[in-house]
């Protein structure tokens, strides 16, 4: 029997991931029953990952509109930002999170590889490429076996091999493209056990001109097939990374595609050139949903239809039924539609880079789909509503059980942390806040020489070559306040991000994010997306950075829960004119100033984790006015080249951040001396708390009376601490410690679990 | 005085040698395609870094039978300058125009960071404007850098004075801290840092430039 004659039973429509009424619409739209191909084709079309058919109207509450955004969020591949003079950047992150679980390495590397092609298939080369990533405890834990006696648990060993093989994935796909990857975020959590989340972040950069769309016209124009061949690699990845983890995940190995960075290079450099050659008129990149995603997107964008054949694909598989080709998930692919009579154009580049191009359809008048086999009909779908209509659901969301508990927990109640000193360095030996250097030195992070602040500071920089910008980027959220308050946490997401590129002293334009949450269906999970999107909606529009685009991955769930709620926000920043801050002190006797206010918030710090091993208490609370007050009050200060140094007060608080300033700059380590104003605030909660809107600064000693009063005109809290001196790290009489032990715990603490094995 | 910068399929070093030669130091400079085959007009001939052909099969194995490296020999032969940067270093081994072979990292992965070189001679065309002994703080970012030779090999480099860089401290294994050598007829210089990635002083450093100048000045 074949996939066309196939009976269409509830069982297969189930396994299909649609639902008894969707099946209802799809036969509505059709006007009859589908075929197995049409099902396939609708239920990858319809996945939450393609349809955001959960998470759509909560999206909504986001502000897209700015002054710079030339294409919205939702619109193309990715949002465009106007950073002026005849330039523009397209940026995006994604996730590639259920890959990463199953197969580390390919996982990563192919997110790595989407990303970059939703970039250059808009006409932008890619300049920067950034991650977030997610892991369980690093250290692994122990229990009890059936004799009491301690033995280790598979955990931080399988851990370690996810977070090896990932960082090993992004580096060999970035390294061969060619695109620096220039930092981002790692952090462990023992929410994300089983189910690590890899974010891919990329930026391109174009002439304002030079930005295509992703959008078929014309009636009879050829459509082309470029790039890879389509094997049964990533069948129906769509679909797979739209329902849970679970035990038999591993099974699905196959939906996890296979990159190759060469071919993407390949790619880059003919779509590149064919888009300046003036023979395209629209372009998508294979993603998701593969050949099916691209044909019904550009065709509905285009307001026409498309009609394929599939025999004409090139296949690197014997026997491949339409069902297959249209589904499949293999890389390095293109969909380009040339303008008739422009063929030869486009043959010569696609020949000069010995890439497979294969003329397989052509534009039509009818609004449809139609993919052919040998000229046979296999499937035929109005365009629009397959690619537009999915149903929107509105999930039903409940505050959960813990949301109060955690609000009424007493901090006070877990007693002394014992000597501060160790605390100090437990704190930075912890793998959230440790150095990254074992996961950036395996990156390349300088190719194509624009990386002017390299990974380790608060945003990692890019210059614009040609004029005298620089681009400022950071990737940030602390998923301990958004699972402890959702609202909070979505807001100091985007503070957070925002701040970090300030103290680079570029302002913050825009936001991507990828919302990276458990199963929508679970109503306290709805809740906490909802919740994290008004928070980021408020941040964004007190900052004025709009979003630009993004993504949401849902059902990050393994058998033990769901992952804490992630909103990952990517904040581009410009800077113009002046060389960029970066976050070390420079010099002895320049003076620390502290902006900022110190408050009593442990709840949900690093502090309560590392030393008490508790997740509980009041997130911080970010006041909107304080936190847009300081980013001007820096704008301010780096404008007038006032800023030797900037680091801003995130994980491990105050204590952590000077210690950070201190010994970020391998070989140049500097001490500091410190006194600060303890009001009525527990030792704890001074060195240790994470309270928002803090910034540890370092100024010449000369600039201090004009600094002082720059800062007092803003009305902004601040207090001079101290200076930079000596080779320890002293604040008030609670922590003195030698610079070199900071920096060695600090350094090490990633490299050293790394390189230890285990039996 | 002409340079030719070639682009293999897979180079990513091309652009950022071709910025430091046109734009930083304002010379004549051209991309030069893996297919063309004339390459006579140019002095000083680039093998930029990068992943030629993917490296699939062994670094710089495929791009030694590009179309340009036909033509490559012979402007070495000629006695002409060639300077092959990281994947071009791995190149000219594979293509047998240095000695040698490369091996994988000590650690096995890929390192990208600011190292120190010292400068072990003068006497190239590469370093004349560089001091014996001097340190120069250049970037690497490779997977296989850990040079190897077979001893008559490593004999012959030294008693030629062949070996032009090494590493203060060894980041991948590489036999006696090579970093760089160059042929007996003191033409052709590979060397695995990235000298372009050091040229300007946004970057953080501006030691590389001493090896761009060198030639410059050799082609004066």
């Amino acid at each position: 029997m074949t996939t066309q004659t196939l009976e269409i039973t509830p069982d297969i429509i189930s396994k299909h991931g649609i639902t008894p009424s969707e099946y209802g619409e799809i036969k509505n739209i059709l006007g009859r029953a589908p075929n197995l191909t049409e099902l396939g084709i609708f239920s990858v079309m319809w996945s939450e990952h393609c349809s955001y058919k959960n998470s759509k109207n909560a999206l909504k509450l986001l502000p897209k509109d700015g002054k710079r955004m030339l294409v919205k969020a939702g619109e193309e591949n990715a949002g465009v930002v106007d950073i002026g003079d005849g330039y523009v950047i397209a940026f995006k992150v994604e996730s590639h999170n259920h890959p990463s679980a199953i197969e580390p390495f390919q996982g990563a590397a192919t997110g790595v590889g989407g990303i970059l092609r939703d970039i250059f298939t808009m006409g932008a080369r890619p300049i920067v490429a950034m991650n977030s990533l997610r892991f369980g405890k690093l250290d692994p834990r122990f229990r009890e076996d059936d004799t009491k006696n301690v033995i280790p648990a598979d955990a931080g060993i399988s851990t370690k091999r996810l977070f090896a093989g990932v960082v090993s994935g992004i580096a060999h796909y970035g390294n061969c493209f060619g695109v620096p990857t220039i930092g981002g975020e790692v952090y462990f959590d023992e929410s994300y056990e089983g189910n690590p989340l890899v974010n891919a972040f990329a930026l391109g950069l174009a002439k304002k001109e030079e930005i295509v769309k992703a959008k078929a016209e014309g009636l009879g124009n050829p459509v082309f097939y470029l790039g890879a061949s389509t094997g049964r690699d990533g069948m129906g990845g769509a679909s797979f990374a739209s329902k849970d983890l679970t035990e038999e995940s591993e099974k699905d190995r196959p939906a996890v595609q296979v990159g190759d960075p060469f071919m993407e290079k390949l790619l880059l450099e003919a779509v590149l050139e064919l888009l300046k050659s003036g023979s395209v008129v629209g372009i998508q990149d294979m993603g998701a949903a593969g050949l099916t995603c691209s044909t019904c997107e550009t065709a509905s964008r285009g307001d026409v239809g498309i009609e394929i054949d599939v025999a004409k694909v090139p296949q690197r598989e014997i026997g491949m039924a339409p069902y297959e080709i249209m589904l499949s998930e293999s890389q390095e692919r293109m969909l380009v539609i040339i303008q008739k009579g422009k063929e030869h154009i486009a043959k010569q580049i696609f020949k000069k880079w010995d890439l497979h191009a294969e003329e397989i359809g052509f534009v039509t008048g009818d609004g449809l789909m139609r993919v052919k086999e040998n000229g046979v009909t296999v499937a035929e779908i109005p365009a629009k509503r397959l690619a537009d209509d999915a149903p929107l659901y509105t999930r039903e969301e409940r505050e959960p059980a813990y949301y109060k508990k955690a609000q009424a927990f007493d901090v006070s109640s877990l007693g002394s942390a014992g000597d501060l000193n160790a605390v100090l360095l437990k704190l930075l030996d912890s793998p959230t806040i440790a150095s990254k250097q074992w996961v950036y030195e395996q990156y390349d992070h300088m190719v194509r020489t624009n990386t002017t602040v390299l990974p380790g500071s608060d945003a990692s920089v890019v210059r614009v070559k040609g004029t005298n910008k620089s681009l400022a980027i950071s990737l940030d959220c602390n998923s301990t306040y958004c699972y402890l308050d959702p609202y909070e946490g979505g807001k100091i997401a985007v503070a957070e991000s925002a701040r970090n590129v300030v103290c680079s002293g570029a302002r913050p334009l825009s936001i991507s994010n990828c919302l990276n949450f458990g199963n929508p269906h679970n109503p306290e999970i709805f809740w906490q997306l909802k919740k994290c999107i008004e928070g980021i909606r408020d941040a964004c529009l007190a900052f004025d950075t709009p979003v630009s685009g993004g993504n949401v991955s849902l059902y990050n769930q393994n058998p033990q829960g769901a992952v804490d709620p992630t909103p990952v926000i990517a904040m581009v920043g410009l800077l113009e004119g002046r060389e960029p801050v970066t976050s070390f002190f420079k010099k002895e006797g320049d003076v620390i100033i502290l902006l900022g206010t110190n408050r009593q918030e442990l709840g949900g710090s690093e502090f309560l984790k590392t030393i008490f091993n508790v997740k509980s208490g009041k997130a911080p609370h970010l006041d909107l006015k304080e936190a847009s007050d300081l980013i001007e009050l820096m704008l301010k200060l780096s404008e007038k080249n006032f800023l030797k140094s900037a680091h801003d007060c995130a994980e491990g608080g105050l204590a952590v951040a000077l210690a950070e300033s201190c010994i970020i700059a391998k070989g140049k380590e500097l001490g500091a001396s410190v006194k600060v104003g303890a009001a009525s605030l527990t030792q704890e909660a001074l060195l240790f708390g994470e309270s928002q809107s803090r910034i540890v600064i370092s100024v010449d000693a000369a600039h201090l009376k004009e600094v002082e009063n720059l800062i007092q005109s803003f009305a902004f809290k601040y207090e001079v601490i101290g200076k930079v001196a000596g080779c320890e790290l002293k604040i008030n009489e609670l922590i003195q410690v030698p610079v070199p032990v900071l920096s060695h715990t600090w350094r090490n603490a990633i490299t050293g679990r790394m390189s230890a094995t285990h039996e | 005085m002409k340079f030719g910068v070639v682009v293999f399929p897979g180079s990513n070093c091309d652009h950022d040698c071709y910025h430091v030669l046109k734009h930083v130091l304002q010379k004549d400079t051209d991309f030069v395609w893996h297919k063309d085959r004339d390459i006579s007009k140019y002095d000083c001939i680039v093998l930029p870094g990068g992943f030629s052909y993917g490296d699939y099969l062994r670094t710089g194995a495929i791009a030694q039978f590009s179309p340009v490296m036909e033509n490559v020999y012979k402007h070495a032969e000629r006695g002409k300058l060639v300077i092959g940067i990281c994947n071009g270093f791995q190149i000219l081994l594979e293509a047998g125009l240095l000695p040698g072979a490369m091996l994988r990292n000590r650690s096995l992965k890929f390192i990208c960071k600011f190292v120190d070189l010292k400068v072990e001679t003068t006497n190239t065309p590469f370093t004349r404007k560089a001091k014996k002994g001097e340190i120069l703080n250049i970037p690497i970012a490779h997977g296989e850098g850990n040079y190897f030779a077979d001893e008559e090999t490593l004999f012959e480099l030294k008693k030629n004075d062949q070996i032009v860089v090494k590493y203060t401290e060894n980041p991948n294994g590489s036999l006696e801290d090579i970093a760089g050598i160059c042929n007996f007829k003191r033409n052709v210089f590979g060397l695995m840092p990235h000298p372009e990635r050091a040229s300007e002083k946004e970057l953080g450093s501006t030691d590389g430039l001493k090896i761009f100048q060198s030639i410059v000045e050799s082609l004066n």
